[in-house]
Order: C-alpha cells, then sequence, then structure tokens
C-alpha cells in the first residue's frame, strides 16, 4: 500500500492504461499542455504525446461527439470535461448519441468511451459551476455512472471503466482531488456495482457517496462517541449500477435508512435508493427512510449560504437520530 | 384490375381523417405518386398521391366525409372495367383485401408486456389488528406476525405512538385471538382507533371500578324553591350577562355540604386518607370523544355568579383543548351532571383518588303531596357514590341530608 | 439508384397501410448523390448520415430484406427493429447510423475520421447533412475541429432546398453555403447533384484529397427532394409548378437518358427495371413474414456489459 493523492490515483490509472492500450487517448481542454486544469493528466503529454492526449478548443459538443464516433470505430476515448457543469452543451452527445447507439444499432455498434471530470460544488464557484450531475446521468439507459470518494476508488474504478465497452460517465471530485489514501501497490480493477462499507455498525444504515460520504462517516464518527450509536456507511462507488443488495443486507440488520447526497432532492438516486430499500426491505423497517441532500435551490455564492446548502454533518446526524428513535 | 382504393395512414399519428377536397374526377388517368384528394388528418391538410396508375371509375367518399384509416375512398382500374362487385363489397364496409388493416392487432400483440411481476402473496392480516389501527413500524409488524404477538394496547414510543423495534420487549407473547365472527353477509364494523384521551379515561375508570368499593345512596330533592330562587336570582341578574343554572346552585350547596361534613371532602392515598381543607370541585365537562374533569377552586367561597362564570371558563378551556395540567389536577370533590339531558337518576364513577362523586339528574315536574294535597311540584334526584374505604354509609347519609336542605331551601345559598 | 426509387415508393405504400410507423423520410429524387459516394468508398471507410437514410445505406450495399425488414420492426432489420427509418446500421459495410437529431452526428463522423488518422489508415469517413444542420451549433464545433485537426472525412451538404417546411431564403444569410468551409479552414466545393457521374467526379476529388492526408472538404450538393419532409407532411411551401419543374430534373430520368445515348438497349434497361422490381416484391414479402422485433434482443442490447 501506497498513500497517494486523489488525482494522482487517476492519473496512474490513465498512465497504466494508456500504456496498455494503444486505442486509449486523453481528450480535453487543457489536458495536454497546461498538463490538466486540476493536474489529473501533469506528465501525461510529456509521455504520450500529442497523438494520444489531444487539447481541444471550448467545443464540448463538438469533441464529446468526436469522441463518440472514434469509439464507434473501435478506438478507446477518455474524454475530460473541465467539469462537469460544461458537460451540459455537450448532452445532446451523451443522450443522444453515447447513451443509444448499441441499442439503436441492435447491438452491432458499441460505444466505450469515458466521459470524466469534477462534479459537484467546490467552494464559492455559485450557481452555474456547482451542479451535481448525477441525478441526470443516472437517468439515462445506455450508460454507466460511477462516482468514488477515495483515492483507491478513483483509480480501480477508472481503469476498469477504460476497459469497458459501454459510455462510461465518471464523476470525481473537485474538493476530492487532494484527498490523501492508501492505494494497493498491485494491479486492482474494481468492478462496477459493488458497494464498500466504510464503517460497519448495526445502528443504522447511511448511504452515501461522493463527497458527502466523507460528511457522512464524520456524522458516524460523532452518533458513536456522543449516542454510543454505531452507523454502517455504505458507499455505492457505482450508481449504475447500483449494489441493491449491499445496502438491502445492511438495511435488513440495522432496520433503519438514511441516505445521504449532494444532489438536489426532487428524484435523483436519493430517491431512487429510498425507492428500494421500501420496496424490498418495507418489513425490515422500523423507521421512515430519510434523506439528507443539498437544499432545493441554486447554489448561492456566499460561504455561509453554500454551507447551509449542502449537507452538514448536523444535518446527517439529526436524521439518523430521528430514525433511531434517539 | 380495378381496386378499391383505402385511405392511407397520412401522418404517424391519424386514425381518421376528412376528405376535404378530390384533385380528380371520375374517368381522369392517375398516375404514381399524383395528386388524388387533400385530407385534413390530425396534424394537418396533407396530399394524398396515388400509390396507383389507371382511371379513377369511382369516388366512393364525397368531398367532408370522415373516414376510418383504410376506409374505401375510390375505385381505381382500367378503362370500362365491370367495377359491380366491387362497389358492393365497398358498401359492405369491406376494404381492399390486399391493405388489411392490421397495425393495430399487431402492435397489442407485440406489446404484450412480460409481466406480471411476482405478485407478493398475501399475507394474513397481522393479529394484532382487532377494532384499532395499531401504529408499529413494518418491522414490528413482520415480527408481530411471526410470533404471534398482538399489538394492540401496547404502547408505542414512537412517533403519533408508533410502536417501534424497542417497544416489542414489553409484549407478552399471547396467542391471536380467535378471529371475529363476522357474518360475510353483514358489513364489518368502523374501526376507530382509540385517543389517547380515551385510552387514559378507559385505563383510570376501570382502576376506579375495579378497585374502589363503590356504594351509592340516592336523594329525592323538592326542587320547586330552587327553581323560583334560580328564575329570581337570573332576573337580578339581568343585564349583567350572567345566568345561573340549577348546577350552580348544586355546586355551591355541594361546597357547603362538604364543609359541614368534611369526610367526605376526602381522597385516599395507600393507607392515608386526606382530609381536605380546601373545598376543589372537579367539573365533569363532555367534549368531543371524551370527558375532563377540570377544577374549580375554592367552591364554598364563590358566590352562584362567580361559580356560574368559573364553570363556563373551564367548560371552554376544556373544548379549545387549552386545560393545562394544574386545571386538571388537584380535586376534592366530583359533581358530574346529565340533568340536560333529561337523565332522571344515575350513578357515577368516583374520580379517584377522591372519595365521593355527585351525580346530578333533571328537574322533573311531578305531582307532589304538599301540606296534605296533591300539587304539581318539582323533583330533582341526586346520587352520592362514595368509596367505602373512606366514607362510610352514615357519613354519606349525612351528606345528603344536609345537601339536600340546602338545596330545598336555597335562600342559605346565597348568604 | 432505380432500386431506391422503388423501395422508397413501395416503403410509402406500406407506410400508408400502416405497415410502417413512425416518420418515414424519403429520399426520392437525391439517389444519384448517395449511389455517386457508395462507389467511391473502400473497405474501412465509414458513412454518417441523417435520419433520411435508406437510400444511403441501399447505396453502400445493404440489402433490401434488411432495410424493408427494419421498417417493418422486424427481428431481422438492419437494427433488428430497434432503431426504425431514422437509424439504419450496417456496420459491416461501414454504414454508422441514420441520425435523428439535427447536426448532432456530424462531431460522430469527425472522430470517425479522427479514428482514421490516429490509426494511420488511409481510410475516409463521408459525413451527409441537410442545410438546414448548417445553422446548428454542434455543425460548427464538428467542423472546426476537423478543420482544426486535418482529419480525413468529407462533409456533404444535401442541400435539398428546404429544412422542413422552411426555404434556405429564411434559415441563412448565404445562399451559396460552400463559403462556410473557409471559416473552418477546409476548401468548399458546389455542385449540382442531378447527374450521377458529375457527382461522382467532383465528390471522388474530395475523398482523394482526404486519403491522402490533406484535411476535410466541405461539399455543397444541390438536389431536391420529390416527397414532403416526412410522409405527415402537407408540403404546402412549395407549388406544384415548382415540384414539376424539378422533376425534369429527375436524377433517374437523366440517367436513363444518359444509357440510351451511351447504346444501351431497351431490352437490357427492362431487364435491369425487371430485377429491381423482383428485388423490392421480395423484400417486401420479406418484410411481411419476418419475425417482430424481440424483446430479448432489447433487453439485451442497452449496455454491452451486463451488471444484472
Amino acid at each position: 500500500m501506497r498513500t497517494i493523492r486523489y488525482r494522482e490515483a487517476l492519473r496512474e490509472a490513465l498512465v497504466e492504461e494508456m500504456r496498455r492500450d494503444e486505442r486509449v487517448f486523453l481528450m480535453g481542454e487543457e489536458v495536454g499542455h497546461y498538463d490538466g486544469a486540476y493536474k489529473v493528466s501533469q506528465g501525461l503529454l510529456k509521455e504520450f504525446g500529442e497523438k494520444r492526449v489531444i487539447d481541444t478548443p471550448i467545443a464540448e459538443a463538438g469533441f464529446a461527439g468526436v469522441g463518440i464516433g472514434a469509439a464507434m470505430t473501435g478506438l478507446r476515448p477518455v474524454i475530460e470535461f473541465m467539469t462537469w457543469n460544461f458537460s451540459f452543451v455537450a448532452f445532446d452527445q451523451i443522450i443522444s448519441n453515447a447513451a443509444k447507439t448499441y441499442s439503436m444499432s441492435g447491438g452491432t455498434v458499441k460505444v466505450p468511451i469515458v466521459f470524466r471530470g469534477p462534479n459537484g460544488a467546490a467552494a464559492q464557484v455559485a450557481a452555474q459551476h456547482s451542479h451535481s450531475v448525477d441525478p441526470f446521468y443516472t437517468n439515462i439507459p445506455g450508460v454507466w455512472v460511477a462516482i468514488p470518494s477515495t483515492p483507491r476508488d478513483a483509480k480501480g474504478l477508472l481503469k476498469t471503466a477504460i476497459r469497458m465497452d459501454d459510455p462510461v460517465i465518471f464523476l470525481e471530485g473537485e474538493t476530492l482531488y487532494n484527498l490523501s489514501g492508501e492505494v494497493p501497490d498491485e494491479e486492482e480493477l474494481i468492478p462496477f456495482g459493488k458497494a464498500r462499507i466504510g464503517r460497519e455498525g448495526d445502528g443504522c444504515t447511511i448511504v452515501a457517496w461522493g463527497r458527502p460520504y466523507h460528511t457522512a462517516m464524520q456524522a458516524a464518527e460523532k452518533l458513536a462517541k456522543e449516542h454510543g450509536l454505531e452507523c454502517e456507511v455504505v458507499d455505492p462507488r457505482t450508481l449504475r449500477p447500483l449494489d441493491e443488495d449491499a445496502i438491502l443486507e445492511s438495511v435488513r440488520k440495522t432496520h433503519r435508512c438514511v441516505v445521504v447526497h449532494e444532489h438536489w432532492p426532487y428524484g435523483g438516486p436519493g430517491a431512487e435508493i429510498v425507492d428500494l430499500v421500501q420496496r424490498e426491505a418495507f418489513d425490515d423497517l422500523d423507521a421512515p427512510v430519510l434523506r439528507v441532500g443539498s437544499l432545493d435551490v441554486p447554489m448561492p455564492y456566499a460561504t455561509n449560504l453554500e454551507k447551509l446548502v449542502l449537507p452538514t454533518v448536523e444535518r446527517i446526524e439529526a436524521a439518523v437520530r430521528n430514525v433511531a428513535y434517539l | 384490375m380495378a381496386k378499391i382504393i383505402g385511405l392511407p395512414k397520412l401522418s404517424p399519428t391519424m386514425d381518421e381523417g376528412v376528405l376535404v377536397a378530390w384533385a380528380k374526377k371520375e374517368g381522369d388517368t392517375i398516375e404514381v405518386d399524383e395528386l388524388l384528394a387533400e385530407v385534413e388528418t390530425d396534424k394537418a391538410t396533407v396530399e394524398f398521391r396515388s400509390f396507383d396508375r389507371g382511371v379513377l371509375l369511382k369516388i366512393l367518399a364525397p368531398e367532408g366525409t370522415t373516414l376510418k384509416l383504410d376506409q374505401p375512398v375510390a375505385i381505381v382500374g382500367k378503362e370500362g372495367e365491370d367495377i359491380a362487385e366491387l362497389l358492393e363489397r365497398a358498401k359492405s364496409g369491406g376494404g381492399t383485401p390486399a391493405q388489411a388493416p392490421a397495425p393495430k392487432g399487431e402492435a397489442a400483440s407485440q406489446a404484450a408486456p412480460a409481466e406480471p411481476a411476482e405478485k407478493e402473496k398475501a399475507e394474513a392480516p397481522a393479529p394484532s389488528r382487532e377494532g384499532e389501527r395499531v401504529l408499529a413500524s413494518p418491522l414490528v409488524r413482520r415480527l408481530a406476525r411471526e410470533r404471534s404477538l398482538d399489538l394492540s394496547g401496547v404502547e408505542g414510543s414512537g412517533p403519533r405512538g408508533r410502536v417501534i423495534m424497542r417497544d416489542l420487549e414489553k409484549l407478552e407473547s399471547k396467542p391471536a385471538p380467535a378471529a371475529a365472527k363476522a357474518s360475510a353477509t353483514r358489513e364489518a364494523p368502523e374501526r376507530v382507533p382509540m385517543s389517547s384521551m380515551r385510552k387514559t379515561i378507559a385505563r383510570r375508570l376501570s382502576e376506579s371500578k375495579r378497585e374502589i368499593p363503590h356504594y351509592y345512596l340516592v336523594v329525592d330533592v323538592d326542587a320547586e324553591a330552587l327553581v323560583e330562587a334560580r328564575a329570581e336570582v337570573n332576573r337580578f341578574l339581568e343585564g349583567e350577562g350572567v345566568k345561573v343554572s340549577i348546577n350552580d346552585f348544586v355546586l355551591k350547596a355541594a361546597a357547603l355540604a362538604l364543609r359541614q361534613v368534611p369526610e367526605v371532602n376526602s381522597s385516599l392515598d395507600g393507607d392515608t386518607i386526606f382530609r381536605h381543607r380546601v373545598v376543589d370541585i372537579s367539573v365533569a365537562v363532555a367534549i368531543p370523544d371524551g370527558l375532563v374533569t377540570p377544577v374549580l377552586r375554592d367552591v364554598d367561597r364563590l358566590s352562584l355568579s362567580e361559580i356560574n362564570r368559573g364553570v363556563a371558563e373551564l367548560a371552554k378551556k376544556a373544548k379549545d383543548k387549552k386545560l393545562r395540567p394544574d386545571d386538571l389536577e388537584g380535586g376534592t370533590f366530583s359533581v358530574s351532571n346529565l340533568g340536560m339531558y333529561g337523565i332522571d337518576e344515575f350513578s357515577a364513577v368516583i374520580n379517584p383518588p377522591q372519595a365521593a362523586i355527585l351525580a346530578v339528574s333533571a328537574v322533573r315536574e311531578e305531582p307532589v303531596v304538599r301540606h296534605g294535597m296533591v300539587a304539581p311540584g318539582k323533583r330533582m334526584k341526586l346520587t352520592l357514590s362514595c368509596d367505602h374505604r373512606v366514607v362510610d354509609g352514615a357519613v354519606g347519609a349525612q351528606f345528603l341530608r344536609v345537601l339536600r336542605q340546602l338545596l330545598e331551601r336555597p335562600v342559605r345559598l346565597l348568604a | 439508384m432505380l432500386l431506391i426509387r422503388r423501395f422508397e415508393e413501395e416503403s410509402a405504400r406500406a407506410y400508408a397501410q400502416g405497415k410502417i410507423g413512425g416518420f418515414l423520410h424519403l429520399y426520392i429524387g437525391q439517389e444519384s448523390i448517395a449511389v455517386a459516394a457508395a462507389s467511391l468508398l473502400r473497405e474501412g471507410d465509414t458513412v454518417f448520415q441523417t435520419y433520411r437514410d435508406h437510400g444511403t445505406a441501399l447505396a453502400m450495399g445493404m440489402s433490401p430484406e434488411a432495410a424493408m425488414a427494419e421498417l417493418f420492426g422486424k427481428d431481422t432489420g438492419c437494427s433488428r427493429g430497434l432503431g426504425g427509418s431514422m437509424h439504419f446500421f450496417d456496420a459491416a459495410r461501414g454504414f454508422l447510423g441514420g441520425w435523428g437529431i439535427v447536426g448532432g452526428h456530424v462531431a460522430l463522423a469527425a472522430g470517425a475520421a479522427f479514428r482514421n488518422k490516429y490509426l494511420g489508415v488511409d481510410n475516409v469517413t463521408l459525413c451527409f447533412f441537410g442545410e438546414g444542420a448548417t445553422n446548428i451549433g454542434g455543425f460548427h464545433e464538428a467542423m472546426s475541429l476537423a478543420g482544426l485537426w486535418k482529419l480525413p472525412a468529407v462533409f456533404i451538404c444535401e442541400n435539398n432546398q428546404y429544412a422542413m417546411g422552411t426555404p434556405l431564403s429564411r434559415t441563412s444569410p448565404l445562399s451559396d453555403l460552400s463559403v462556410k468551409a473557409a471559416g473552418y479552414g477546409m476548401p468548399g466545393d458546389r455542385f449540382e447533384g442531378y447527374d450521377v457521374e458529375l457527382v461522382r467526379e467532383r465528390l471522388g476529388a474530395a475523398v482523394e484529397r482526404a486519403r491522402r492526408g490533406e484535411g476535410p472538404t466541405f461539399i455543397e450538393i444541390e438536389t431536391y427532394r420529390f416527397r414532403g419532409h416526412s410522409m405527415s407532411d402537407p408540403g404546402k411551401y412549395r407549388t406544384s409548378e415548382e415540384l414539376e419543374e424539378r422533376k425534369k430534373k429527375d436524377p433517374i430520368r437523366i440517367a436513363r437518358d444518359r444509357l440510351r445515348e451511351t447504346g444501351a438497349d431497351e431490352a437490357a434497361l427492362e431487364a435491369i427495371e425487371d430485377e429491381v422490381e423482383e428485388a423490392i416484391e421480395a423484400a417486401l414479402k420479406h418484410a411481411e413474414e419476418a419475425p417482430p422485433a424481440k424483446e430479448e434482443v432489447m433487453m439485451s442490447t442497452v449496455t454491452v456489459e451486463e451488471f444484472r
């Protein structure tokens, strides 16, 4: 095991997969000469050259589409969005083309492509640059959605994503790039659809992914210390496919469930998981399933308001105490 | 060979169309893709172009006709062809045999869903459901089902009294009660959940009847003077907006009687009798779905109009659900009055830990013997329920005698 | 060309009979372009077309059976009944789709051309679109990237004069769209598309240029669709006089006249016609009898990986 940062873990995944497979290339804004807007692709241009680390103009619809066309004809592109907020101008390419081609062609044309970049709020970047896009992309059949919260998951999942034959939406976190964590020395491919248990317990299940996973872990520690309630924190790691079994198994043990997410409260994977739990574990529930998400407002600029909008330890704690009748 | 031309599908969603105008007339020659007619579909007025070449032998749908898909529109063929048979077929509603309107049925058969998904097996109703709905978490319901536990009567500690896993410990394992023998042809009773107030009343009254050795003393009071006094007082109070009731007189009289026979103004706690030095009377007030007994303090010292006001205030608070705990606590004696409902006689259940309760019935008009003569009179029955552990029969009788004297000579109450 | 024409005439009839649903966009009048383009292709070349895609797919060798079965929503269709009229695919022959969102596939074609360059092969990618697409953002971004990276592609604007029902004069400040090429740093060309041999010659030059690695070309071909935008289009935006005038330039009529002039005898032409009729009849019969599209194909082709 080595301790590295989340961005380094992603970089290792890219480097290893590009060395392994000539067909893999990285394309996006500032990925080459600038070494990546968030330094994920630092040094890649030097090793792989301009043929495989390709700077693009500001034309997301264009280069997303170029990636899809290249994938249709046998290459394995990794398309970087500087942030997922900019993917909206390429929405049509992802939804109408990447996600549909395999089905629409009767299973004859594959689109092995990875779209990746930072997702969710950063710090005070306000309404247009703070979207959690997971609800938009998880709604689409035809793509897989990964959202790693730790360096190890980031590396293992990205390597898997690049080798998959379908379009993958890979959601990183700007505030996670600096996070340090252990990553195995040997190669590790983390399968999609397998959750990780961040913390075991029998008091209450907390399902959380991406940045709020860490907030949930803090809340769990606090609840253990102050109330003696041991929460089990389940990180699905991929939202499509969703590890339904892991979530249900945990809920059947704890009899209560709180879902924590950064996306807005209306719909989305948060609501999807609540639906799953009430449907499949109804007779195991001792309390209603609650959710903690961002408030239903565009992200404000002011830091005090931003903190109000995002899920906090306090809100998670309150939700858990509510379902645990504490 | 001549054939019937049916109305084509000119928009993806059309089911019928209106033939707006013919571009050709009978006898005209037609080429493939040549304009035949204009048809108004659900989307627009569109051109109906021919798929066939030949001569337009017969127009079957005049302009303005609304046609279903594939309904005959015209007959096309070679000049001079015999179309009698086709005309017959068109009239009988038959379309073109080559153009069987299949899409609907085909679509339906393809769309047959792979369902139904497994339906959950119908569960036997939870044994806890007997006449009331128990709020319980799904987990508790399942465990109760599996262990044959009866959840009714279990006090839930969750929100709204929800029975949660923690409360299961309080459950005794007991077999499910035999299902009520409801006749299949009769309607099942409405299930009305007990409110928490109802539950409290139920518990306390059961306790009272079970624990307290009740006995009852009845007197029939001559209420002639009482009724007159009340009328007199109310005439006096006219303009002040107060109107005293018979019950106010009874309260006042009871309070004074309690002063004279203080043994009745007692309560019991374990082995100790508390003989109260104040006269605080609990007044039974009916409210929707229940009964409360707020306390009127120092009744012996209040005037009739003060009593009237005090009772009215308490009754209003009770109906508005604004009674505070100290409005309800510390009564030394209770009065329950069903006179306004025309009840001739009844007895009440003691309100523990008090020692007695007075049941007040209606004033009745009936012939009485006065000075040896039968005359129209007014009577009222009073029933005293006593806790024999505290109040002996003689003491209770003495209290009633004093009370009766006060009510029959009500002028003493005005002193 | 005749095969395409007859295929579409009969698909229009089948549509009117309710055997084909959804949208049906006919290529009638534009067949010369598809046929000329297909004649220039080699193995490994790729082609992207709009939803008006039957002609190009057939020109590239898709069997009329597979095409008609697709229109009928049958399992033996070229997209197994999942795509329909707008989404023909024939990956084995390099036909990578009919695409339904205007301008959305232009970047895909750039991507396929990117692949040609990335792998260092001399394949080219052809991308067809209507003049209506030249106003949408996706077109602009894709053309910019193709020009920037000198991708081996030919972008072919089939200017059939109407973006659905709106004439070019009301959608573009330009009457000559080929001047747009300059904005993307690539050469432009512009010619009429009624004579299949002329189309082949001019298109061929651009294809060769791309093969030599000299980058993309933007070509505007003037053409005309004889039918409405789709089957539910009443076509009120043009006069019947205009239509009749245009029909004089019917590519099939021109080709037939050329063949007669160059000595083909009438019997040979009739033999071709008979052959086409037989093929179309067989296609209709096949489509009629083929098994319907299958649920298991639908469920198993959402993604390649199967997680549950």
